[in-house]
């Protein structure tokens, strides 16, 4: 890999330690000048470009494509069909562990959603292929279209997300409900929703005999490298997967798409590189979305305004022929403290790309209907919504019982709820009025995300000159792995990070795992964590087991690293250079590696999640309908904070997902085709500068011991849950209109206010 | 993509010629051409490219007090040429509201008007479209309608015009100029766009190699710039096509309105000029009842084409809100949220 240009860092005050500076980003000067290279950006020599055909039906049979037509067209090189490709070593309908796709390579005629690639052209510009694309002029064989939420019969998945039991319950709910003063039996639907990463999917491939270089965007280079490995018969150290950058990703670069797939199939049936990017329009289908929900609520509360049950079922749906099922439902477990929870799924199966975890999978669509929910309870009892939720903070985890391994939530709605002036709130909805006439509406939302793990591998390196190095196939989809991992690695290494050469988005380094679940800081920061103390330990041996160094016979434990020394703990006048250690010893460098992963104890005994409050002002027309937010506070606890600016984008844009996904977001599904009909970013909306308010985020300090040795949590999907439901509840309060269709849309204001 | 051939005339005349050719498109900014020429929903054989021919990019004021804008005058320039924004607010206003600054900056005045609908089933190559596919169908009909029109549609296309721009210029009666294979004419803007009835393919008056050279507001128009706005509702802040919006102009004399224009975007396969709204409110004093009469003849033809009556009801209210707006009186600048409902809220800062 082409050595990465970063940024060294400004000179910053070191208060003894780099995790907690707000360093900016070190890939930014790359970025900015347009010199950090994307997947699509390669060109090695001889590259030719490929361009999917892609269904105009969602259900039914490719019948005839004109290939003829395509290879006449001056540039184009060859067209690869169902019946003209190279075999791969196992099907592609194989799900061999959950984290992959059942993917459509071409594997038949058979056209199972909208959007499934169905040919690939392969020529020698983009423009030649793209329309060699366009003259294969497809026929199918149409079959009706199973499309939305009561597309067939329902039925109970196995599991739900990645792994969760479909169905939890404690206590009973019936009698919870049977036994309250107040209940809420609501239902909320949620849309479908894509990704839309500002970088499409793309692959760049070359095969060397049976040696195969990828440049790809990927949040998992070690899942999509035995992806890769099984799907071709090829040993894991034949690939070499490069992904210095990703363009965003938010779970759809999690798995190993189909469309990569085919470049590679393409680089192989032509013997030559190729490159693949996929579309924005190609992007609605076969590289994963979020599926639509419709979530019933029921929830009861006693006199008190204590809650005595919450039961929370989803249904959502799948592909015909694979199993993602959007865990909404999961979203109650955590909150609040009912005495009594169930909660459940179904689902059904339509013509469907498969779904796929997309930022904060299950807790996104979950948290607007359950924050919706509480609040309309709220209402119902005639409680402040903050003061309800303070009535029914969990103390422990209420769907387990257990403790949590730390817990800031009622810092986080006391210093949210100051920020923002919560007190003057009025209960009653429609009281508020600005200088125009515009009604004023005050929401907020709980939120709340998993401190998950997963596995990861790092080796540190100490060298003879001073510098040291860390070396972690981990990923920076924007979200700045590059800086803040580098940070982690500087402090454990004890140099400063200018001396640190951080390597990561490459496959021939160790596993970092996948960065999706917002573990990624917390997974690849402890594998980082213990290979920089076992590279510390066994230079410390060096050091104290020789009678010529100042640290001889300090033992490991009396030894600290700092600022490129190892000084004695007891007295640190005593020390010396690594570099001295080192030439004493003879030795270029010395290294080793750690790893990071859950500990299975801890989590036996803890429930861990970080959290948040956010509190949403919106505007209405009262007339027109329209809908503007107007501010946004939102104050989150998540375990220790390495880079305060980092985490401040990340929560940022949770917020403003949180916000999209209220007011804007929508695949728009022709009901009888199932095509996307706003498959563009014209379209298919997103908030722009003029949606997005001010807005203010606080990290609430917490401290925990549990969740992993550096005590982070990851704040890579909390924002946006309860931001979602606080800017919903907003516009309830404004204007009196409870919406419990989303993204609430003018139509539903108009008619009511 | 499918190859072409580019061609850049020297000359308006070598251009008519060039452009009257099957086949043949004119190309000035391309933001919405190129775009449909990716997704294959247009796909000429040459594009005759005009945006750089001389003398089309002046915006001139007449000797006879009207104003006479060269059909390459982008956007961005229109709306910030200071004397023509206050001159014709309401027409700056609509600018300012539609797409993004970068997309104003590139877009033509010719373009604007001659864009295409954003109807999704005719960019979507795999729907049945009569207007991309005479006499194929029209797929939005029993489909995902909700932004379609409510007035002027028929059974064969439900499409709507989107241009901002076009809204406050019907009501100002604007006048284009065209030259063609015949040389000189020039018509009625209100015209310039046909409504679908059995041929929704056949959108304008336009024969092979009509090429708009400006666009002429008459002396009249000026006279409104004291009570003159555009009001644009959007499914979100900016960046967004409207749903409904609506120009409205009045000249008010002794607490009496003495004459009113009327349109409505977002509406209709054209800018929407409402004569009948007009009619009503002329010699009458600017009231809120005034204006909701006005509403109600704005709309009595209206018609759901599908999931989208609550156009119908928005579009009432959306007069009645204009036309208070214009009874207020222009404002001396224009909002930094232009035709937003949200433009008089405080520290509003993107547009
Ligand atoms: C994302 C997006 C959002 C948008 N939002 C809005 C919005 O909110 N409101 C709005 O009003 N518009 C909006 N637009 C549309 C935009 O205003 C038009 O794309 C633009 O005005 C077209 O101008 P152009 O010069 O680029 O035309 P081109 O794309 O070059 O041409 C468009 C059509 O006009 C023809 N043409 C161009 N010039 C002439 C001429 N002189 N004589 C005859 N024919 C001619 C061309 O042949 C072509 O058919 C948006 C566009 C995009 C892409
Ligand atoms: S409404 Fe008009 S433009 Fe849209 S699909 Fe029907 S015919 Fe085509």
């Amino acid at each position: 890999m082409p050595e990465l240009n970063l940024t060294s860092a400004p000179a910053h005050l070191r208060h003894g330690s780099n995790i907690g500076q707000p360093l900016t980003r070190r890939d930014g000067v790359l970025k900015v000048k347009g010199q950090a290279t994307y997947a699509a950006d390669n060109h090695p020599p001889g590259m030719l470009y490929a361009v999917m055909a892609v269904a105009g039906i969602s259900r039914g049979r490719v019948t005839s494509l004109d290939v003829a037509a395509a290879k006449r067209h001056p540039g184009v090189v060859d067209v690869m069909t169902s019946d003209h490709k190279p075999e791969l070593a196992i099907d592609p309908e194989i799900k061999t562990n959950p984290f992959v796709f059942r993917m459509e390579v071409l594997q038949s005629n058979e056209v199972r959603y909208a959007n499934q690639p169905i040919a690939v052209v392969i020529a020698e510009t983009l423009e030649a292929a793209t329309e060699g694309a366009a003259l294969l002029a497809p026929r199918y064989e149409t079959l009706p279209a199973l499309v939305g939420l009561d597309a067939g019969d329902s039925f109970v998945p196995p599991v739900v997300g990645v792994g969760n039991p479909t169905e939890n319950h404690r206590g009973d709910v019936e009698a919870g409900l049977a036994s309250a003063e107040k209940q809420i039996d609501a239902i909320y639907e949620t849309p479908p929703q894509y990704h839309n990463a500002m970088e499409p999917h793309a692959i760049v491939a070359s095969w060397d005999g049976d040696k195969l270089s990828v440049d790809m965007p990927t949040q998992g280079l070690m899942l999509s490298l035995a992806r890769i490995a099984e799907l071709f018969g090829i040993a894991h150290d034949k690939i070499h997967i490069r992904s210095p950058f990703l363009g965003g990703g938010f779970g759809s670069k999690g798995l190993m798409a189909g469309p990569q797939t085919l470049g590679i199939m393409a680089a192989k049936l032509i013997g030559k590189p190729v490159k693949l990017v996929v579309r924005r329009e190609q992007m609605y289908g076969p590289v994963g979305h979020r599926a639509p929900t419709r979530q019933r609520l029921r929830i009861g509360a006693d006199g008190e305004g204590r809650l005595t049950a919450l039961d929370h079922h989803a249904r959502t749906v799948s592909s015909t022929f694979d199993d993602f099922y959007e865990p909404a439902a999961d979203a109650s477990h955590t909150l609040y403290a009912a005495p009594a929870i169930r909660t459940s799924h179904d689902a059904v199966r339509v013509n469907t790309g498969t779904p796929l975890f997309m930022r904060a999978p299950g807790e996104a669509t979950g948290s607007i209907a359950l924050e919706s929910a509480i609040d309309e309870m709220a209402w119902a009892c005639g409680i402040d919504p903050l003061a309800f939720r303070l009535k029914n903070y969990a103390e422990v985890e209420p769907i387990t019982g257990k403790p949590f391994s730390s817990k800031a939530l009622r810092a986080c709605y006391e210093q949210g709820a100051a920020r923002f002036g919560w007190a003057k709130r009025p209960l009653q909805p429609r009281q508020m009025r600005d200088d125009a006439g515009l009604l004023v509406g005050w929401g907020m939302g709980t939120a709340t995300f998993p401190a998950l793990m997963f596995q990861a591998e790092a080796r540190a390196v100490l060298r003879r000159d001073g510098s040291g190095a860390m070396e972690i196939g981990a990923h920076d989809m924007g979200q700045g792995a590059w800086t803040a991992l580098a940070q982690i690695a500087a402090d454990e290494l004890g140099l400063d990070i200018d001396s640190v050469e951080f390597k990561a988005g490459s496959s021939d380094l160790p596993d970092a795992g996948i960065a999706g679940g917002s573990a990624h800081t917390a997974t690849a920061g402890a594998a980082i964590h213990n290979a920089g103390a076992a590279v510390i330990a066994k230079l410390a041996d060096l050091a104290t087991n020789d009678e010529r160094s100042p640290l001889f016979a300090a033992g490991n434990a009396g030894v600290i690293a700092r600022d490129g020394r190892l000084i004695r703990r007891d007295d640190e006048s005593r020390g010396e250079s690594y570099s001295e250690i080192l030439a004493r010893a003879g030795l270029a460098e010395v290294e080793a590696r750690g790893t990071g992963a859950p500990n299975p104890a801890a989590m036996e005994e803890y429930a861990m999640h970080a959290h948040g409050a956010v509190f949403a002002e919106v505007k209405v027309d009262p007339e027109l309908g329209q809908v503007r937010v107007t501010r946004m506070v939102g104050a989150f606890a998540a375990g220790r904070i390495v880079n305060p600016r980092m985490v401040q984008s990340q929560l940022f844009g949770g917020m403003i997902w949180g916000l999209s996904f209220a007011l804007h977001e929508e695949a728009i599904t022709d009901r009888r085709s199932g095509r996307i009909m706003n498959a563009n970013l014209g379209e298919y909306h997103i908030p722009v500068n003029a949606d997005v308010p001010p807005l203010d985020v606080i990290t609430v300090e917490e401290h925990d011991p549990h969740v992993n040795a550096l005590g982070i949590k990851g704040v890579g999907e909390i924002g946006i849950t309860g931001s979602a439901g606080a800017v919903a509840n907003a516009v309830w309060h404004a204007t009196g209109v409870r919406v419990r269709r989303f993204p609430i849309r003018i139509e539903e204001l108009l008619t009511q206010i | 993509m499918k190859p072409f051939d580019y061609f850049r005339p020297g000359t308006v005349a070598e251009a008519v010629v060039a452009a009257a050719q099957p086949g043949a498109s004119y190309l000035a900014a391309g933001t919405n051409l190129l775009d449909l020429m990716k997704g294959g929903v247009s796909r000429p054989d040459r594009l005759v490219d005009v945006t750089h021919l001389d003398g089309l990019d002046q915006i001139e004021r007449l000797a006879d007090g009207g104003v006479r804008i060269g059909a390459l005058v982008s956007n961005a320039d229109l709306a910030h040429d200071a004397d023509f924004a206050k001159s014709y607010p309401a027409v700056a206003e609509a600018l300012l509201s539609g797409a993004s600054a970068q997309l104003r900056n590139a877009a033509t005045v010719g373009g604007n008007l001659l864009q295409r609908t954003r109807c999704a089933y005719f960019y979507d190559t795999a729907s049945r479209c009569n207007k991309r596919e005479a006499g194929s169908g029209c797929d939005a009909r029993d489909g995902e309608n909700r932004t379609h029109a409510v007035l002027g549609w028929s059974e064969n296309c439900i499409a709507t015009h989107p241009s901002d721009f076009c809204v406050p210029l019907v009501a100002l009666d604007a006048i284009v100029e065209i030259e063609g294979r015949n040389g000189r004419r020039e018509i009625a803007l209100d015209e310039l766009h046909r409504l679908p009835g059995d041929t929704p393919e056949r959108e304008t008056a336009f024969e092979p190699g009509d090429l708009v050279v400006a666009v002429r507001l008459p002396p009249a128009a000026r006279g409104f710039a004291a009570h003159a706005r555009y009001l644009k509702v959007r499914d979100r802040t900016s960046y967004a096509f409207a749903v409904v919006s609506a120009a409205a102009a009045l000249q008010i004399e002794n607490g009496k309105i003495r004459e009113a224009r009327l349109a409505l975007g977002g509406v209709a396969a054209k800018a929407w000029r409402a004569r009948a709204a007009e009619d009503v409110l002329r010699g009458v004093a600017p009231t809120v009842a005034a204006f909701q009469e006005a509403a109600r003849r704005a709309l009595t033809d209206a018609k759901p084409s599908g999931d989208n009556a609550f156009k119908i009801e928005l579009a009432r209210r959306i007069v009645v809100r204009a036309l208070s707006l214009a009874a207020a009186g222009t404002p001396a600048r224009i909002p930094a949220l232009p035709a937003s409902p949200f433009a008089s809220t405080s520290g509003a800062i993107h547009a």
